[in-house]
């Protein structure tokens, strides 16, 4: 089993746009960089494949002296200024002076019934599958849940051929308007996004209920105020908003506000020289993403005049994940679509009932062993959060699934 | 820019774009069930980024890949082949084990 | 908080603790049962669930051998989520002074009743065909089996409630008293007696008692059912639970009923605090890899710790407290807390109610106790 070690001066954990601005900052002030990603190259999730609309970025990391290592995920700290990443061959050493956490955030998911079935996904899901070699043209995609994700992503899909037969959006009109008109500022996306759905049914205060089928899916029940309704469908891309990837800062100790890394005005967090950008401190979209990845990256070069230029565009962007936050705000009725017989812990096949004669995760957890498999409660962690007010207990390593071989780590000096 | 890649998806040769996921691929087939859950249900990608382990299959005769994470490469061997569940293989009725003492 | 005075109060919901509490429930006895935490959220939550007879001396042997008497004629009222699998134990060799010892075992449970098959190199091989080729042997005791015992804790307080004992959950106990518990949060609990059950926190609420915290780590795989069908323990594992170094691992390794692989075993003294350790895991595992060499390339999903409770003598304390007539002691179980949590129940009932054992409950007692004996 090959190891592989590397010493850089800034560390940054994920090759997303926050990322991507971090050590591009960073190295063009003269630091060591070395940038860490699960994914075979660089994006993250949004700009998975390299999009047009991210080329200038890519250029930007390109045109810098930065090692990057992808298909590498961090699992462990081996001792403060050394993380640990599992590779498909060994484990890489990561030492650092200082390190940014850009680990993005992923999919909150809610039970309903039939959730489990295969070809039901989550938004960002299925568009990464497409992205990633899934054929989609011809084929009936509802997109549900809710966020602007779900927008992006019917878009998409419209785009390489899909029949994007409606979007169920859980916010009210009354919330969407509100978001409508914050959007000011990025209405020319919105009129673009409007005229990729043009002939798409978009439907507020609607969900979908049910999910139906043998040994896939076939068709949805839609739900909107007193009306129901059962459309077919070969996939159903559903999502609730996103929530923040917090458990590699966690590991390393650093404050968490909210479900988020509680971080200063210079993204630094409450453990020194650790510092966090991106979806991971707070949703908030690809522009502050990108601005917060570039304070952190000045400030890591110790460029506070260049990261203090860039406050006024991060407040506004601020203002504009707030708006983002509270629209789409989860309606209580989302709490009431899944039956006693309902799976919640995919892993382990717990049911709804089997929970509910629990009052605390801790105990839910060691008496059903829901959250302890290998997804270890990313996906049903927050829809206990989300039905019963449990808060995820702090993380042990290893943080992801690894290799036994991968924990046998000897101390080097 | 027509690289492909070619790999057998339990047995079935497929082509597929370079850079590919392993799931594309299952998916292009036809096959939906990527593994079967702990009580026999039968389960496919949800999350798409690697979180969920529901894509696990077999690759090369490693067991549990996520195939969501794993690019396509010439000459994998790829199984979905759902495994029994464990209630299969150990049945819970009767708390003793089935197994025999020799 | 109730004003009823409780027969007994039992300290601890976790596994000892509900075992004791669903036996003196079932023998009639009003019972308060006070947790901190959870159900068996302590040491039984980072216990193998390994019921075993242990050999090394006759006083742990005539108690496990008792208790897993005990657990077999449970075994059908089990609840399905216990997970209660017959799948024996094998004891591995690998060298012929180890072979001797595995004789030696086999002739100490044969003169005492206790199925045990000693395995040559070929069929220990043909018995585990993951373990790594050039052992010498092993002993195969198929009478022993494993469980899950969070659930068994939690099956033992739903027997005690059914039998009208009462559960105070998330409730702390600060003090002792003369007539009950004091809580944390001020209130008390009458009780005529009190059992001191928690475990590695017992030396908190009873001064003077000989009751070390002894950490351990586990891990658990993904599920690869059959990989291996016994619980593997290899001979030396005795010499890591009767050291009195600071640390030490012994290769253990179990088949859970989901055909997840649970590994342990790690023992430190004198640290206190529950963090994950990648040093002690490191060694742990290397041993394990030791005799599954294609454990490695198995997925892991999680690595815990617990505290054990220990005592100098290795044997738990059940009974009387030496001063204190009205407290009894249930704990200082170490590694053996699962195993034999029914037979404890069973010394701690007919001790209060004045009556025999089926064995004898002396080398038990907390008056036995030397005080200054010392842990390293």
């Amino acid at each position: 089993m090959s190891s592989a070690c590397s010493v850089c001066d800034l560390l940054v954990v994920g090759a997303g746009p926050a990322g991507m601005a971090a050590a591009w900052r960073a190295a063009q002030n003269g630091l060591r960089v070395c940038v860490v990603d699960d994914n075979p190259a660089a994006g993250g999730q949004i700009w998975r494949g390299g999009p047009p609309e991210a080329t200038v970025w890519f250029e930007r990391i390109r045109s810098v002296d930065v090692e990057m290592i992808n298909g590498a995920r961090v699992f462990q700290q081996l001792r403060p200024g050394t993380l640990l990443a599992e590779t498909t061959s060994g484990v890489c050493e990561l030492n650092y002076s200082s390190v940014v956490l850009a680990t993005g955030a992923r999919e909150r998911f809610l039970p309903f019934p039939g959730w489990t079935l295969p070809n039901v996904m989550g938004v960002g899901g299925l568009q990464a599958l497409v992205k990633t070699g899934l054929p989609i043209e011809g084929k009936r995609v509802v997109v549900a849940g809710s966020g602007p994700l779900l927008l992006a992503v019917a878009a998409y899909l419209r785009g390489r051929g899909a029949n994007v037969l409606m979007i169920a959006e859980q916010a009210s009109s009354m919330q969407l308007a509100r978001f409508a008109v914050g959007l000011f500022s990025k209405r020319s996306q919105a009129f673009e996004l409007k005229r990729q759905l043009k002939g798409v049914p978009y439907r507020s205060s609607c969900w979908v209920s049910e999910a139906h089928g043998k040994e896939k899916l076939e068709a949805v029940t839609l739900v909107r105020g007193q009306k129901r309704w059962q459309v077919d469908c070969d996939y159903l891309a559903c999502g609730f908003h996103l929530v923040p990837n917090v458990e590699l800062a966690e590991l390393l100790g650093c404050s968490i506000e909210s479900c988020s890394v509680k971080v200063d005005a210079f993204q630094q967090t409450t453990v020194a020289n650790v510092y966090s950008a991106g979806e991971t401190t707070g949703i908030g979209g690809l522009d502050l993403s990108l601005v917060e990845g570039e304070i952190a990256g000045f400030a890591a070069a110790g460029k506070h005049d260049a990261a203090r230029e860039l406050f006024p565009v991060r407040a506004t962007q601020r203002k504009f994940a707030d708006l983002l936050n509270r629209t789409f705000a989860l309606r209580s009725e989302l709490k009431n679509l899944s039956t006693p017989q309902t799976i919640v812990c995919r892993c382990e096949d717990v049911t709804l009932e089997r929970l509910r004669e629990h009052t605390s995760w801790r105990s839910a957890k060691l008496q059903t062993r829901c959250g302890m498999g290998p997804c270890q409660g990313r996906v049903c962690g927050s829809a206990v959060e989300f039905l019963f007010g449990w808060r995820a207990e702090s993380v042990r390593p290893p943080i992801l699934p690894v290799r036994i071989d991968s924990l046998i780590r000897k101390q080097s000096v | 820019m027509s690289e492909t890649v070619m790999l057998a998806v339990n047995g079935i040769a497929v082509e597929m774009p370079a850079g590919s996921m392993v799931s594309a691929a299952i998916l292009k087939t036809g096959a939906h069930a990527f593994r079967r859950s702990v009580t026999g249900e039968p389960r496919g990608p949800l999350c798409g980024m690697g979180i969920c382990f529901e894509c696990r299959v077999t690759i090369d005769g490693e067991q549990h890949c996520r195939s969501c994470q794993t690019v396509c490469r010439n000459g994998m061997d790829v199984r979905t082949e759902p495994q029994k569940s464990t209630e299969e293989i150990q049945p819970q009725k009767g708390k003793k084990s089935t197994k025999e003492t020799k | 908080m109730s004003s009823k005075t409780y027969d007994v109060v039992i300290i601890g919901a976790g596994i000892v603790g509900s075992a004791c509490a669903a036996e003196c429930a079932h023998e009639g006895l009003t019972v308060a049962i006070v947790e901190a935490g959870i159900i068996g959220g302590g040491a039984t939550a980072a216990g193998m669930g390994h019921l075993t007879v242990m050999d090394d001396s006759e006083a742990q042997f005539a108690l496990t051998r008792y208790s897993q008497q005990l657990w077999d004629q449970m075994s059908d009222a089990l609840p399905r989520e216990v997970e209660h699998d017959a799948c024996g134990t094998i004891w591995v060799a690998v060298d012929d002074e180890e072979m001797a010892e595995v004789r030696r075992k086999e002739k100490f449970y044969a003169a005492r009743g206790v199925k045990a098959e000693v395995l040559d190199a070929q069929s220990v091989a043909e018995a585990e065909p993951n373990l790594r080729p050039g052992l010498v042997g092993g002993l195969r005791v198929p009478g022993d089996s494993v469980i899950y015992p969070p659930c068994a804790a939690q099956y033992f307080v739903d027997q005690a409630i059914g039998k009208g004992a009462e559960l105070f959950l998330g409730k702390a106990v600060d003090k002792i008293e003369t007539g009950g518990v004091r809580l944390r949060d001020g209130s008390t609990i009458s009780g005529g007696l009190v059992v001191n059950s928690a475990g590695s926190a017992s030396p908190a609420l009873t001064r003077g008692l000989e009751v070390k915290k002894r950490k351990g780590h586990l891990v658990i795989t993904d599920r690869y059912p059959n990989f291996v069908r016994h619980q593997l323990v290899e001979l030396g594992y005795l010499k890591s639970a009767h050291s009195m170094t600071s640390e030490s691992v012994a290769f253990n390794v179990q088949p859970r009923k989901t055909g997840q692989l649970l590994i342990g075993s790690s023992r430190q003294f004198g640290v206190d605090d529950s963090h994950v350790e990648n040093a002690i895991v490191t060694r742990m595992l290397e041993r394990a890899v030791e005799y599954l060499p294609r454990l490695g390339k198995l997925s892991s999903l999680r690595a815990w710790t617990g505290f054990r409770a220990a005592t100098p003598d290795k044997l738990p304390l059940i009974g009387p407290h030496t001063e204190n007539e009205r407290l009894y002691l249930a704990t200082g179980h170490e590694g053996l807390g699962i195993t034999t949590s029914l037979a404890t129940a069973k010394l701690l009932v007919n001790q209060i109610m004045n009556r025999d054992s089926a064995i004898s409950v002396t080398p038990y007692l907390p008056t036995r106790v030397v005080r200054g004996a010392a842990h390293v």
